[in-house]
């Protein structure tokens, strides 16, 4: 079974996002920001990460560009899902290294086509 | 709802469009019609239908059918199609058509993700396409209101989040507030017109690829006859037509021919000879 690790601060968004990707067969890990992500990667590496941008600690951007300078870093499709919805700040994140991009809100069909189009359903 | 009143919907979606409607299914005629009800500043569903059943207003029985017809859909709808036709089809078509050019069509293009879908890929570019090929892309509609939304190529937040990469969202897309605008240069590839499949058959023709997705579904049995008629009339006789994955062209025999593992693509057959005539 492929893990999903769900990185955002807010708990509801967590607990939405799991049973959306538990319904798309992942299990899931979750962390409440970068820092706590990062050294779940470390010891773990997901094939899928779903990653908020604004969060304490470690923002989503921070995390990801120092996941992918981590010893098979380069391998979990990250999608962002982030109410930032600028086209730069998109550019951004993809030019960082991300597969996808959900803006929020967000619904079960939205993660599902997302997950699909970054190969990972 | 009356059982005469839902009776009469489903009656008059036939006629006029071919479109099958449940009468059983009071509560989708209920809610498809509070919205013309609430636009034209009637009670209720049921004074509008009377309404219209006493006054013959032929303006709002096409809004009703209309309203009846409206479908949901998505940009690159199912992906494999989409996938088929830039690797596969239109890459040949370009081989076979030199410097002629290649006309496709979206028939029930609805708010125009699906034809605006094929413009992207056409832009993006082709591996194989010679530079002189040009593509011409049409999209048609029973629905001046579907056809209005698709050439604003102005989407939701959540249309735009449905089967849209985002790479393309950030190459071909504006933001304004809560919407994203298609930029110019995709919506200026498509000619738009108003056409209805099962009685306007003759209204089109000389297309290489022809998309007619999720429509045929939705048809009554003679409808369904009817719009593949004419679709083998507007097909050129070496062309290529897209169905949804569960339709097929069974109404219509000897007119296609179903491609292996490609479910939903037929070609069309080059000795079958259209019922229906050019006017």
């Amino acid at each position: 079974m492929k893990t999903c690790l769900v990185v955002d601060d807010s708990r509801v968004i967590r607990k939405v996002a799991r049973r959306i990707l538990e319904d798309l067969g992942f299990e899931i890990a979750e962390a409440s920001d970068g820092a706590e992500a990062l050294a779940w990667c470390r010891a773990v590496m997901p094939q899928a990460i779903l990653l908020d941008w604004n969060m304490p600690v470690m923002n989503g951007m921070d995390f990801l560009r120092h996941l992918r300078q981590e010893p098979g870093g380069d391998s979990p499709a990250v999608v962002f899902c982030s109410v930032e919805a600028d086209i730069e700040k998109i550019q951004e994140a993809l030019d960082a290294g991300a597969s996808e991009y959900i803006m929020k809100p967000f619904d079960s069909d939205i993660i599902a086509m997302k997950f699909v189009e970054a190969g990972l359903a | 709802m009356k059982p005469e009143d839902s009776e009469w919907i489903a009656d008059l979606c036939s006629r006029l469009i071919g479109l099958k409607v449940d009468p059983e299914k009071t509560y989708l005629i209920d809610s498809r019609l509070s919205v013309v009800a609430r636009r034209e500043s009637f009670q209720s569903v049921e004074d509008l239908i009377t309404s219209v059943r006493n006054d013959s207003d032929d303006r709002m029985a096409w809004a009703l059918v209309e309203a009846m017809a409206a479908g949901e859909s998505s940009f690159f709808r199912d992906r494999k199609p989409f996938a088929c036709f830039r690797d596969e089809i239109l890459p040949a078509m370009c081989q076979a058509r030199g410097n002629r050019p290649i006309r496709v069509w979206s028939a029930g293009c609805g708010a125009g993700q699906e034809i605006y879908s094929l413009a992207m890929i056409v832009n993006d570019g082709l591996a194989d396409r010679p530079p002189e090929t040009q593509i011409q892309l049409f999209g048609s509609d029973l629905s001046n209101r579907a056809m209005e939304k698709a050439q604003s190529g102005i989407y939701t937040h959540f249309e735009v989040q449905r089967g849209l990469p985002i790479r393309s969202l950030v190459r071909h897309f504006q933001r304004a507030e809560d919407m994203w605008v298609l930029n110019a240069p995709i919506r200026q590839m498509v000619r738009w017109r108003q056409l209805n499949l099962i009685s306007d058959q003759t209204a089109a023709g000389g297309f290489d690829i022809i998309f007619c997705r999720n429509v045929l579904c939705n048809m009554t049995d003679a409808a369904r006859q009817k719009t593949l008629e004419g679709l083998a009339h507007a097909l050129s006789p070496d062309g290529f037509l897209f169905l949804g994955e569960g339709e097929s062209t069974r109404a219509l025999e000897g007119a296609f021919n179903a491609v292996a593992d490609r479910p939903g693509l037929y070609a069309r057959n080059q000795a079958f000879r259209p019922a229906v005539q050019a006017a």
